[in-house]
């Protein structure tokens, strides 16, 4: 577990330094250990995309970093408090800061638009109705869903829908915005609007971003740095035009599409069975 | 030994199973009777939203199906009574066996197909779709958002709808009474009144509102435990539908038995 109560004090940064520390961070689901030690920085106003393929631990990585599943090892600093150490009502006060935005949009199917994103005013601030109503319909503005307040979920789109959901995550003035998969299952069209959508609230807001995602395009249209994560580590880590150039084999791979090679030997058969990476590879 | 096994890890997946109820109810009441007064916010809103839900919407069929099993034990008693001689007591039969038992029972019955059944696929809904997981990251605690405003709603609205259950039954046997064992309504009801003590609707109110417990636990447990998939909420929508009518049954025995001995001495 996290190992000692006096880290806790030692600040390693001040308030405007990195948004998001992450010190030899490990995740378990049960015996099996998804994520293996990840260190990485997300400096403040910066957007940084994880990229990764399938089962390689980014959405594991993302879901712990807003406190959805608890790391086995590891410090996560989170504007200077280490996130993963502190009590559930402290992180709780933290995570007021922090908006997240779900891949399937996770808007409650039972409450309108307007509901939706007005439900963390509602509950977290004392602020009137009148007020709450104005604000609502400000972040439904800043999507581009002004006029949608009345609508349910279920009669939106699958971008109107993202478009919503980053509504709700904006609705508490976040320093820090997460994506899952922001453009996962749209057209182009509407992605690449989902796309431009970041791009303007983070120039808008100096927003500190960290979205996951397999979409190569998108992924380097939005982002300043990038991390690829293959099987529960980073194997790089650089701002996307360090990530573009890297002659890692890995890297070249995921960003060439290159499929996975055959398994030719016994040697090969032998390492996927028990799991291990060839070293060349690394 | 391969069936001893089998047994003690039944016996102890029961236990925790229980012990998980207790728990969820614990927490939910937590939620709705300190946390108030300690700056916490209570979810009226919800609360209230849920009770007309539970309990306002049921009314029609709790009252049409407490009629019917009212008019039921009339024809059953009466068949034995009149080769007794006894028709009159007709009254007592249905007024005892409804407060006491069919009440609560059939009341809890109806409230599990009607809302534990809909509390295990709002929650399930909502874990597969990601909500539960998007309350965390919003700062929300699922239980006292959305478990404590259904506890809150069925621990009052089931010992209210068993109540109308009562009256409703006694109708039901009036209903014969009056047509056919040679009472007017109000000897009927009069022989009604004479027949129960406070104790026979007290202890039907005390185990209505335990089935209101009992099936709000399982229903937001079994909510809570749906896996990922669409079909994973039908499981757990059936499977809180199950445990609840065989818990319900359970605790009834349990405070049945109790009743009976405390009374006894």
């Amino acid at each position: 577990m996290f190992r000692s109560g006096k880290k806790r004090e030692e600040a390693p940064q001040p308030a405007d330094g990195p948004a998001i520390i992450v010190k030899n961070l490990r995740v378990n689901y049960g015996t099996r250990e998804i994520l293996h030690g990840i260190n990485f920085e997300v400096p403040s106003g910066e957007t940084l995309v994880i990229l990764g393929g399938s089962g390689s631990g980014k959405s594991t990585l993302l879901r712990t970093l807003v406190g959805l599943e608890l790391p086995s090892g590891g410090e996560i600093w989170i504007r200077g408090k280490n996130f993963a150490a502190m009590s559930e009502a402290e992180r709780d006060e933290l995570r007021k800061k922090m908006g997240m935005s779900f891949q399937s949009g996770a808007l409650f199917g039972s409450m309108t638009v307007g509901e939706n994103v007005a439900l963390p005013l509602h509950e977290h601030t004392s602020l009137d109705d009148s007020t709450i109503e104005i604000m609502v319909r400000l972040k439904l503005d800043q999507v581009g869903l002004s006029g949608f307040e009345e609508y349910m979920p279920a009669q939106l789109s699958g971008g109107m829908k993202k478009r919503a959901a980053i509504a709700r995550a904006l609705a508490m003035d976040p320093e820090i915005l997460f994506f899952d998969e922001p453009s996962a299952g749209l057209d182009p069209i509407i992605a690449a609007g989902i796309d431009e959508l970041i791009l303007k609230l983070k120039k808008a807001f100096r927003i500190t971003i960290v979205v996951v995602t397999h979409e190569l395009a998108s992924a380097f249209l939005i982002a300043d740095r990038m991390i690829l994560l293959d099987k529960g580590n980073i194997v790089a880590n650089g701002t996307s035009s360090e990530l573009k150039e890297s002659q890692q084999p890995r890297v070249r791979q995921f960003l060439d599409r290159i499929p996975e090679p055959e398994l030719t030997g016994e040697i090969d058969y032998l390492q996927m069975l028990t799991g291990e990476n060839p070293p060349e590879r690394r | 030994m391969a069936f001893t096994e089998t047994i003690g890890e039944a016996t102890i997946n029961g236990l925790a199973y229980v012990g998980g109820l207790a728990r969820l109810t614990g927490e939910a009441a937590g939620a709705v009777f300190i946390k108030p007064f300690r700056g916490g916010k209570l979810q009226l809103g919800r609360a209230i939203h849920q009770a007309m839900s539970v309990g306002v919407t049921a009314l029609p069929i709790v009252s049409l199906i407490s009629f019917f099993v009212g008019l039921i034990l009339a024809l059953q008693g009466a068949y034995e009574l009149r080769r007794l001689g006894a028709l009159q007591l007709v009254a007592n039969a249905v007024a005892i066996s409804m407060t006491r038992e069919l009440g609560p029972l059939m009341t809890a019955i109806v409230v599990i197909g009607r809302s534990g059944s809909a509390f295990a696929a709002e929650i399930g809904t909502m874990k597969v779709n990601e909500e539960i997981d998007a309350l965390e990251t919003m700062a929300l605690e699922p239980v006292p958002f959305l478990v404590a405003p259904k506890f809150l709603a069925m621990m009052l609205m089931v010992p209210c709808l068993t109540t109308w259950a009562d009256l409703m039954g006694v109708l039901g046997g009036g209903s014969f009474g009056v047509t056919s064992a040679g009472f007017t309504w109000a000897t009927y009801i009069r022989a009604t009144l004479n027949a129960i003590a406070l104790r026979d609707l007290l202890l039907g109110l005390v185990k209505a509102f335990m089935f209101g417990v009992v099936i709000t636990a399982v229903g937001c447990q079994e909510g809570f435990s749906t896996g990922l998939g669409s079909e994973e909420v039908g499981r757990s929508t059936t499977s809180a539908v199950v445990k609840s009518i065989f818990l319900v049954v359970a605790v009834d025995l349990v405070f049945t038995a109790i009743f009976y001995f405390t009374a006894a001495h």
